[in-house]
C-alpha cells in the first residue's frame, strides 16, 4: 500500500466517523436493545422488570389477536401493493403521450405522495363520513358506514393507502417510459404487433426492473405502515384493521408492556428483513436465469 | 382520434378527478360555514368563510405545532446533510475499508421499521431527560434521514467524473479547493434533492413524534392534527383548515421545487 493510499483510507474513515458514531448510537444500539427488551417482563407502571426468556414469543404463537393482526398485515400489504402496481402503471401509461392536463395530473400525484399520512387519514375520514361524506354522496346517497363496518373498514384503509402511494409507482414507471425510444414502438408496429402484443412484449419487459424495485419499496412500507390506520380507525372496528405495527404500538404504549410490545416489534422487524432478503434472492435468481 | 387515444384521455381524466376531488373537497370544507358542513347535498356552500382558519390559528395548538415541525424538520435536514455529505463522499471516492458492507448496512437501515426501535429510543430519551423536546425528535429523525441522504448523495457523487477533481489538482488546487470549487457546485442539485426528501420525511413522520412528545413544547403538526380536539362533536371544518396548513410545505415543494423532488425520488429507487 502506498503512502497516498493509506492516507486516503484514513481520510475516508475520518469522514465516515461521525456518521458511524451516530448510527451506532441511534440505530444499531437500539436494534440490539429491542431484542434484549423483548426477552424481559418490563412494565414500568408497576415497577416490573425481570427476565422473561422467550415467553413473550411463546405467548404470541398462541395469541389469536397476534394472528389476526398478522393476517390483516398480509391482506393489507398484498391488496395495497397489488392495486398500486396495476393502477400506477395504468396511470403512467396514460400520462405518457398525453399533452393536456399532464403537468397538473403529475403535480397532484406528487402532492398526494408528499403529504403527511396523517393529513391523508383526516382527508379520507371526512370523505368516508356516513352522513356527509362525499363518497356516499357521489355513490348516489348511500349511507354506508365505511370506517365503522367490519367488512368495509379494511378495504377503506386500503383505498386510502392506494391513493397515497400509487403516485410512487406511477412516477417511477412514468420516468422509465419516457426513456423508451419511440423507434422501439415503431419497429413493433412494422412487425405487425398489436396494441396488446406491444404492451406485453415491449413495454412491460422494459418496465420490469423499475417495477420490481417499486414493489420491494412499497411492500416494505406496507408491512410497517402505521399512521394511516392508527388515525383512520385506530385498528378498529372489532380489530379488523389492526396490523402488527398497531398491535405492537398498543402493547408498548397503551398496555404499557414494554417487553411484550417490543417482542411484536421484533416480529415486524424480522418480517421486513425476511421479505427484503427473499426478494433480493429472487431478483438475483431471475437475473441469473435471464 | 384513435380508440387508444380516447381511452388514454379517459384514464388521465379519471386520475385527475381522483386526485383533484379530495383536495378540492378538503379546501372547500375548510372554507364552508359550520352550519352547512353536514348538509350535503348541495355540495357547494352558499358563502365562503375564513372562520375555521381563524379558530385553528387563534385557539388551537396548530401554530405552535407548525413552528415545532419547521424547527425539527429543518434541524433534521441540516444534521443529516452535515453528517451525510462527508460520509457519502468517502463512500463514493475513497478506499474506505469494508465499503460494500457499510453501503449494505446503510441501505438496510433505511428499511428498518420504526416500530422496532421506538421502545429503546423511548427509554433512551427518557433516561436522558429529552422527552418532549425538539432534540429527541431531531435525533430520532436523523437516524432515519441520514442513511437515506447518504445513499442518495453517494449516487450523485458517483455521477460526477472524478477526472474533474483530478485535473483541478493537476492545476495546483489543493484537495479541499477541488472539493469546494469543483465538486460541491456540481453536487448542489443533488444536495437539494436529498435535503428535500429528508425534510419531507421529518415533516411527515408520526410514530416517533407521537411517542416522544407530550405537550405543545414539541408536538409536531401530524401529532397535533391526529389529536385535534373536539368538545361535543368532531370539528370537521377546523380539521380541514388544519390539514390545509399542515400540507403547506409539501405543496410549496411540489409546486416550486418539483424538479429536485422528482430527481431524489427516482435516484432513491433506481440506483443499483
Amino acid at each position: 500500500m502506498t503512502r497516498r493510499e493509506r492516507a486516503d483510507r484514513r481520510r475516508g474513515l475520518l469522514l465516515m466517523a461521525p456518521t458511524l458514531a451516530t448510527l451506532a448510537v441511534l440505530t444499531v444500539y437500539p436494534g440490539a436493545w429491542v431484542l434484549w427488551l423483548s426477552l424481559q417482563y418490563r412494565v414500568p407502571a408497576f415497577g416490573v422488570d425481570r427476565f422473561a426468556g422467550a415467553s413473550h414469543y411463546a405467548f404470541l404463537a398462541g395469541d389469536p389477536r397476534f394472528w389476526s393482526a398478522a393476517r390483516t398485515t398480509a391482506l393489507f400489504t398484498v391488496a395495497s401493493v397489488g392495486l398500486e402496481l396495476v393502477l400506477g402503471v395504468a396511470v403512467a401509461l396514460a400520462l405518457v403521450g398525453q399533452r393536456r392536463g399532464r403537468h397538473l395530473a403529475f403535480s397532484l400525484l406528487l402532492l398526494a405522495w408528499a403529504m403527511p399520512a396523517v393529513v391523508t387519514a383526516r382527508l379520507f375520514e371526512w370523505l368516508y363520513h356516513p352522513a356527509a361524506g362525499l363518497l356516499n354522496v357521489l355513490l348516489g346517497g348511500l349511507d354506508l358506514n365505511w370506517l365503522g363496518d367490519p367488512a368495509l373498514a379494511l378495504p377503506a384503509v386500503v383505498l386510502a393507502d392506494v391513493w397515497r402511494t400509487l403516485p410512487f409507482v406511477a412516477v417511477l414507471a412514468y420516468a422509465r417510459l419516457l426513456g423508451i425510444p419511440t423507434e422501439l414502438y415503431e419497429a413493433a408496429q412494422v412487425d405487425g404487433a398489436g396494441r396488446l402484443a406491444t404492451f406485453t412484449r415491449v413495454t412491460l419487459p422494459l418496465l420490469r426492473g423499475v417495477l420490481l424495485i417499486a414493489v420491494l419499496f412499497r411492500t416494505l412500507d406496507a408491512l410497517r405502515a402505521f399512521d394511516l390506520m392508527f388515525v383512520l380507525t385506530g385498528g378498529g372496528p372489532a380489530g379488523t384493521t389492526e396490523t402488527l405495527t398497531v398491535y405492537a404500538y398498543r402493547g408498548l404504549f397503551q398496555m404499557l408492556q414494554l417487553g411484550f410490545g417490543s417482542a411484536v416489534g421484533v416480529v415486524v422487524f424480522a418480517l421486513v428483513m425476511l421479505v427484503a432478503w427473499a426478494y433480493l434472492r429472487l431478483l438475483r435468481a431471475g437475473e441469473a436465469a435471464a | 382520434m384513435s380508440r387508444g387515444g380516447r381511452l388514454r384521455d379517459a384514464l388521465v381524466l379519471a386520475a385527475l378527478a381522483a386526485y383533484a376531488v379530495p383536495f378540492v373537497w378538503q379546501l372547500l370544507t375548510s372554507l364552508k360555514p359550520e352550519a352547512e358542513l353536514l348538509r350535503v347535498p348541495p355540495l357547494l356552500p352558499t358563502r365562503l368563510t375564513l372562520d375555521h382558519y381563524r379558530v385553528v390559528l387563534e385557539q388551537s395548538l396548530i401554530p405552535r405545532a407548525l413552528l415545532n415541525s419547521l424547527g425539527v424538520a429543518g434541524l433534521t435536514t441540516l444534521s443529516a446533510l452535515l453528517l451525510g455529505l462527508p460520509a457519502a463522499y468517502a463512500l463514493a471516492r475513497l478506499p474506505v475499508p469494508g465499503r460494500s458492507a457499510l453501503l449494505l448496512g446503510i441501505v438496510a437501515s433505511t428499511a428498518f421499521p420504526q416500530i422496532a426501535t421506538v421502545s429503546p429510543l423511548y427509554l433512551m430519551m427518557r433516561a436522558l431527560g429529552l422527552r418532549d423536546t425538539w432534540t429527541a425528535l431531531v435525533l430520532a429523525h436523523t437516524s432515519f434521514a441520514l442513511p437515506l441522504v447518504i445513499w442518495l448523495l453517494a449516487g450523485f457523487v458517483r455521477e460526477i467524473p472524478p477526472a474533474l477533481e483530478e485535473s483541478a489538482a493537476v492545476d495546483g488546487a489543493s484537495r479541499g479547493q477541488a472539493l469546494r470549487f469543483i465538486l460541491l457546485p456540481l453536487l448542489a442539485p443533488g444536495v437539494a434533492s436529498a435535503g428535500l426528501l429528508a425534510f419531507l420525511f421529518s415533516w411527515n413522520e408520526f410514530l416517533f413524534a407521537y411517542t416522544f412528545t407530550a405537550t405543545g413544547a414539541s408536538r409536531t403538526v401530524p401529532v397535533a392534527l391526529a389529536l385535534f380536539p373536539g368538545v361535543f362533536e368532531v370539528p370537521w371544518g377546523d380539521i380541514a383548515a388544519a390539514s390545509m396548513l399542515a400540507s403547506l410545505p409539501p405543496v410549496l415543494i411540489v409546486v416550486g421545487l418539483q424538479r429536485y423532488l422528482v430527481r431524489g425520488l427516482l435516484a432513491g429507487a433506481v440506483k443499483d
